[in-house]
Order: C-alpha cells, then structure tokens, then sequence
C-alpha cells in the first residue's frame, strides 16, 4: 500500500467499506448507465443489508448516483437531493448466491430511456468491484479507464477492439470476456492505462454486431 | 516496493544521514513515480482535512442510530470548568479523538487514518501539538509522513482492517503511527520512533473489534481515545530513553498471529464481546 491508501481517504463517514465503498458503487453506475439516472431499484444484500442504514449505506448509494465522490459533504443529504434532482429510488433487502457480504444491486434508468442493472461489492478500504453486469458475470473496478463494450457472440470483435485500442497507441492493462450463451450476448472488458479517446469509441460504436459502447474513466 | 519492516527504515536512515520522516517520503516518490512537491502537497492537504474535520465538529450531532454524538462537547465542558484529572494537552487529546469518533460516526467528513473507525487517533495527538505547542506545519507533515510510514510497515507484515486482525489492527495501528508521529514532531531519533511505535501497539494487542450493532460507534469512539492517550504515553517513554524489549517489527508480527487466531465473532462481525453483552442485543434490536 502506498502512503496514501494508509493515511487517507478522506472520506464522509462512519465506514469506508458501508459508506465510502457505497458511494464508490453508487457513482460507477451512474457512469455506465451514463446521462442522468432519473430512477433507482436498489437492493441491499448481505451486512449492506443488516448494517446499511447506521453506516448511510442507503444515502452514500444515492449520493453516487448523483454523481458524487466519497468525499462529498452533500452525501448525508443525498435523499432530499435525489428528490430534487429527479431520481425515484426504492430500497429493499435481497438475498443474492455467491455474494460477498457487503454487495448492492442497482437497477437504473436515465431520462432517455436507457436502463442497467449493476450488481457490485464494496471490498474494504473503499475499494469496489463490479461483478455482474445486466446479469451477466463481470470483474472490474472502474478505478482505471474501463472500455465496456456489448457485443454480439461472434468472432471478430475482440480483434476489433484491440486493434482500435492499438492504433491509438493505447496499453490494455487487463481485459475479459463474458457471455451469457453462445452466439448470445458478449461482454468485452477492457481496463487500460491511458484514457481512450473519444474518436476511438465513435469507431467502436459504428462497427456490426457491437451493441453498445460505455467507457468510465 | 515500500519497506517491509521498521528495521530496514532504521539501517537506511543511518547508511544515509537522514531523518525518519524524508526516508518515507523519498519512498513514497519513488514508488508512485512523482516529486517532492505533488507528495507534500497531497499531505498537506490531508492535514488541512484533517483540521477542518476538527473545527467543525458539531456538538449538537447525534449518529444516525442515535446511540452516539454530543459527548466530545460534554467533555470540552468539563476540562472548560474543572481541573481535569489529565490536564490540559492530555485533556484536549480525549476531547479531540471524542468529537473526530462522533463526526464520522454523524457522516461528516474525515480523514482515514488508517481507517474511518480510527480516524480520531493521529489527529487528536497532532492538532494539541499544533495548536498548543505552536509546531510549524512543516514539522507536522514531517511526523504525518514519519506515521505513514509506521503504518505501512504495520499493514505489510500484519493488516489494518478490523474484519481481519480485530481492533488492534485499527486503533493498535493508529496509536502505533501517532505514537511515531509524537516522538518525529518532538525531534527525536529514529530508533526512538521505532520503540515508541513498538511500545503502543503493544499495550493495545489482543484488541478485538466488536462494535455494537456492527456500527462504527461502540466501543470505537471512546477506543480512540486511548489509542491516543498510549500513543503519548508510548512518546515519552521513548523520549525518556526507555526502550522497547521486543523490536518494533515482532510486535507487529505478533499482532498478525493474535489477529489469525482472533475468533471470526471478534473480529468486526458485531456478534461477539461488547456486541453480544445484554445492552448491546438490546441496542442492536432496537434499531431494526
């Protein structure tokens, strides 16, 4: 750990794995949903769940959808915020296979229509990982520039990818990929070591078979 | 790669003349690639946080489960109207580990150091100093640093996370890093820093973590207190020349095995020691 992850963050309290962690949660899907998300189904699982409400974990969520990082002063506010900003939000308690203990499920939609389920876990420290994107397995932090692309399952479009990331003299630190069948739906993701640029996505979401393109950064 | 023990900070601020404090720093340039200023400049910035936090701590505040807040006031009361047991600067470390405890615990703005359940520790030792003893800033980044470093020898050899070595993996860990930071801020030698962070934590082994209703709240607040009140002590011990007879590095190996042996109900999952006592149920049913 370098000496900023010993002293630090600074952070709204009381945890940083139930409210720093949240926030953290909360803002990484409002970046893949991308737009301003105007509604919220949130389920709580696990100690989120049992423990949520005392550490904030309700309004640090909100507070990251709003688009606010975990040191924001406005994150004890965020439900009257939520109300002034438009977001409708429910909370209830889920109970999820295989989760770690301190995992939210988030289903979202913005004002144009588009909608994403995120499930996420908040791993201690502040630290987060994605771990299901719309139902399908997923592994990624979003503290690196994320390139997330949904394709069709056929061949070509990893190629595809590397090649765009290439040509722009981009590094792929790490990259997966995910499907919920053959020939179904795929999940290409890829975590890089310089931001990407605009154009390069623009080139991505023109191609055949690609769905959509997200990137976080 | 940061240093792995105490004892290889110590052989290289002797093989190059150097303070405790520059040591951590040169490392911390090194190891994420950046310069002197960037680095002091990010510090520094989470020292004025950490001030910030203290100044506006608010009396009136209670947590959300509303078991927690309000005592940092009463305390600053007392030493106000009494001639306080502990005296003045011991008296403003209690007041101050109180009122940083009950902020995060009222969701406002902290400083993890090196956690959110410990926030209360370096603060409450460094801002009296600062305050009271009139140390220039620079000097409080120095000791900021000299801490730092203290903690990530601790969270390489051992943790600092409640879930997995029990509080004296938060608050042993913090009183440890404060007590380094005291004995840098009052110009002692390294090898003092190294008995006086060897010597708080080992008056805080054996600490398990098992917060009422599993929230950052009891025992947490007033444990920060005495993460605070041994880290002074451990300070002036070290300063007096007393030395520690178990090196800094074995404590810090110790608290790892106390922490693998530390039953998972003591270890930040709110079901055993305090959490499990009749009042704490009693506090936990209420809530839900």
């Amino acid at each position: 750990m370098n000496i900023f992850e010993i002293l630090g963050p600074t952070m709204v309290g009381p945890s940083s794995s139930h409210t720093a962690g949240a926030v953290r949660i909360g803002l990484v899907t409002r970046k893949i949903l991308g737009g301003v998300p105007v509604s919220a189904e949130i389920g709580l699982h696990g100690s989120f769940a049992a423990t949520g409400i005392g550490h904030g974990t309700d309004r640090a969520l909100l507070a990251g959808l709003l688009g606010m990082e975990p040191d924001d002063m406005r994150i004890p506010d965020s439900m009257r915020l939520a109300r002034d900003f438009g977001l409708s939000y429910h909370f209830s308690s889920v109970s999820l296979r295989n989760a770690h203990p301190n995992t939210a499920l988030l289903t979202v939609k913005n004002a144009e229509g588009g909608t994403v389920k995120v499930q996420a876990s908040s791993l201690g420290g502040g630290r987060i990982m994605v771990n299901k994107l719309n139902d399908i397995t997923v592994n990624f932090t979003g503290e690196k520039p994320t390139l997330i692309v949904q394709n069709i399952d056929e061949p070509g479009h990893l190629a595809e990818i590397a090649y765009a990331l290439y040509y722009k003299e981009i590094n792929i630190a790490t990259l997966q990929l995910y499907r919920n069948q053959k020939g179904g739906y795929a999940f290409t993701i890829a975590e890089t070591d310089n931001e990407i640029p605009q154009e390069s996505i623009e080139t991505l979401k023109e191609l055949d078979g690609i769905l959509k393109v997200t990137y976080i950064h | 790669m940061p240093f792995d023990s105490v004892e290889s900070i110590l052989n290289t601020c002797r093989e190059q003349d150097k303070p405790f404090w520059a040591v951590i720093l040169e490392d911390d340039i090194h190891e994420r690639g950046t310069d002197r200023e960037e680095s002091f400049s990010r510090m520094k910035q989470l020292w004025h946080n950490m001030l910030q936090a203290d100044e506006t701590y608010d009396r009136n505040l209670k947590s959300a489960s509303g078991i927690v807040g309000t005592d940092g006031g009463r305390m600053l009361d007392y030493l106000h109207s009494n001639d306080s047991l502990c005296g003045g600067f011991i008296g403003s470390v209690i007041a101050g580990a109180l009122k940083m405890g009950e902020s995060n615990a009222c969701m406002k703005r902290i400083v993890a150091a090196p956690t959110a359940g410990a926030c209360g520790v370096l603060p409450a030792v460094l801002i009296p100093c600062y305050h009271r003893f009139g140390c220039p800033e620079s000097r409080i980044l120095e000791a900021l640093y000299t801490s730092a470093g203290i903690g990530q020898v601790i969270a390489y050899r051992a943790s600092i996370a409640g879930a997995s070595g029990g509080c004296q993996a938060e608050i042993g860990s913090a009183s440890s890093m404060a007590a380094g930071a005291l004995v840098q801020l009052r110009g002692g030698t390294p090898e003092q820093i190294a008995d006086a962070a060897a010597m708080a934590l080992k008056n805080l082994l054996g600490l398990v973590c098992d917060p009422v209703a599993g929230l950052v709240e009891v025992p947490c607040i007033k444990r920060n207190v005495i993460g605070a009140m041994g880290a002074v002590a451990a300070a002036d011990m070290a300063l007096a020349g007393i030395r520690s007879n178990i090196p800094a590095d074995q404590v810090f190996d110790a608290m790892r095995e106390i922490g693998d042996k530390m039953d998972a109900s003591l270890r930040e999952t709110g079901f055993g020691g305090l959490a499990a006592t009749p009042e704490g149920i009693r506090l936990r049913d209420r809530l839900s």
